[in-house]
């Protein structure tokens, strides 16, 4: 089990072999990606019912949840891979890392923009300077000054160092987003869904909501596979191999 | 693994654990003036500075609300279930002001213990259901927040 595992890092840790197996795995995510995006969005937006207090305003929650749990778990997994860029200088890890940037910023900004939209009527405010709002504000500017550092340097090594570094340090925000509704006093809401609970939510209101989760990971894998893929062909475009698949295209 | 790599390892994950300390420390230190708002039993404690704008939060008392009939003054309690509020406002309440809901008021404590607050905002909790679930539960005798609200009566 492990050997097989050690096996399959080691070969992930080849580009060549990461392009050839993301290329067939691409057409497959993004037809699931489609696939449950749609029938959440359709089932969320048309057929779950409204809730008794909020009434229809409620259901930006398919898009907000879903929003705010791939932007936390992007940021994750932008660490671990800049981790493993650092300590095993895995060329792939870096790209990797580099490519889950820009989504994940777009994910915490959707986050707080539906968030903003919905807790006008429900709240009364846009914006209030809770723990949860502005951890997740936090997170956004981890995710700029990311992206900044990854074309501040010259040397593309020196870059996915420096933003390694920068997103190992800010992991340490992604459990205050989490908890910070149970350990201070927020506005924010704690969470619907919790691992020991059943969910304080009715089954025909959170199936549309796992629907979409699920769609949004697809569509995150999609967007990271093509985005590692165009940094592999660019800097890997001098070997023997890219050259080869150049040749073929044209 | 080889020697220079589990280095690197060591250093990686020992610096950001210290991050994490140091997070944890200050946050810890600020704990006070992260929490958005006091609950009535810390303002009864006199936690709660006295005339400074803080937010104090709570649930609506059932029953409570008294508005004026000429104006939009509007006179309630909040309560934690240990203690309670006055809260004395004027303006336009949001939808989901109602009681039994939680709020966060902005506003100071004057010299009569009562809250005089500028801003009212609504706290939705964690429960969501449709109207009909919302009926039966209603109809059972059963409230909507579970034990928090049947401990209260």
């Amino acid at each position: 089990m492990w050997k097989t595992f050690v096996a399959w890092f080691h070969r992930m840790g080849s580009p060549k072999w990461f392009y050839e197996i993301s290329g067939r795995w691409i057409p497959w995510f993004a037809a699931a990606a489609v696939l449950l995006i749609a029938v959440g969005t359709v089932w969320g937006l048309a057929f779950a019912p409204a809730d008794y207090q909020q009434g229809n305003s409620f259901r930006i929650i398919y898009i907000h949840v879903p929003a705010a749990i791939l932007a936390q778990s992007i940021f994750f997994l932008m660490a671990i891979a800049g981790g493993i860029g650092l300590i095993w200088k895995m060329k792939v890890a870096d790209m990797v890392a580099k490519s889950c940037a820009p989504f994940g910023a777009t994910m915490t900004f959707i986050a707080l923009f539906t968030g903003a939209i919905w807790g006008k009527p429900t709240w009364g405010a846009w914006w209030v300077w809770d723990a949860r709002l502005t951890s997740m504000l936090i997170l956004l500017f981890l995710y700029f000054g990311v992206i900044a550092l990854q074309s501040a340097f010259d040397s593309k090594q020196s870059a996915a160092r420096a933003s390694a570094i920068l997103s190992l340090v800010g992991i340490v925000n992604i459990p205050i987003i989490k908890y910070s509704v149970e350990w201070w006093n927020t506005l924010h809401q704690p969470a619907t869904f919790k691992l020991t609970e059943k969910p304080a939510m009715p089954a025909e209101m959170w199936m549309p909501l796992l629907v979409m989760v699920v769609g949004f990971y697809c569509l995150f894998a999609v967007i990271l596979m093509l985005r590692t893929r165009n940094e592999i062909l660019e800097r890997e475009k001098r070997t023997h191999w890219v050259q080869g698949l150049l040749s073929k295209e044209s | 693994m080889n020697p220079k790599r589990k280095k690197k390892l060591v250093l990686l994950s020992s610096m950001v654990a210290a991050v994490a300390v140091a997070v944890g420390l200050v946050l810890f230190a600020l704990s006070e003036n992260i929490n958005l708002f006091y609950t009535p039993t810390q303002i009864a404690e006199g936690e709660a500075p006295v005339g400074q704008r803080i937010r104090a939060g709570g649930m609506v008392v059932e029953g409570s609300i008294k508005r004026a009939p000429d104006s939009l003054d509007v006179e309630f309690m909040v309560t934690d279930f240990e203690h309670e509020v006055v809260v004395k406002y004027s303006g336009i309440l949001p939808d989901l002001f109602r009681e039994g809901q939680g709020i966060v008021t902005m506003g100071a404590m004057n010299a009569d213990g009562q809250f005089e607050a500028s801003e009212v905002l609504a706290k939705h909790d964690e429960n969501y259901m449709p109207p009909e679930v919302e009926a039966a539960l209603k109809a059972s005798g059963k409230t909507v927040s579970g034990e928090s609200a049947v401990s209260a009566q």
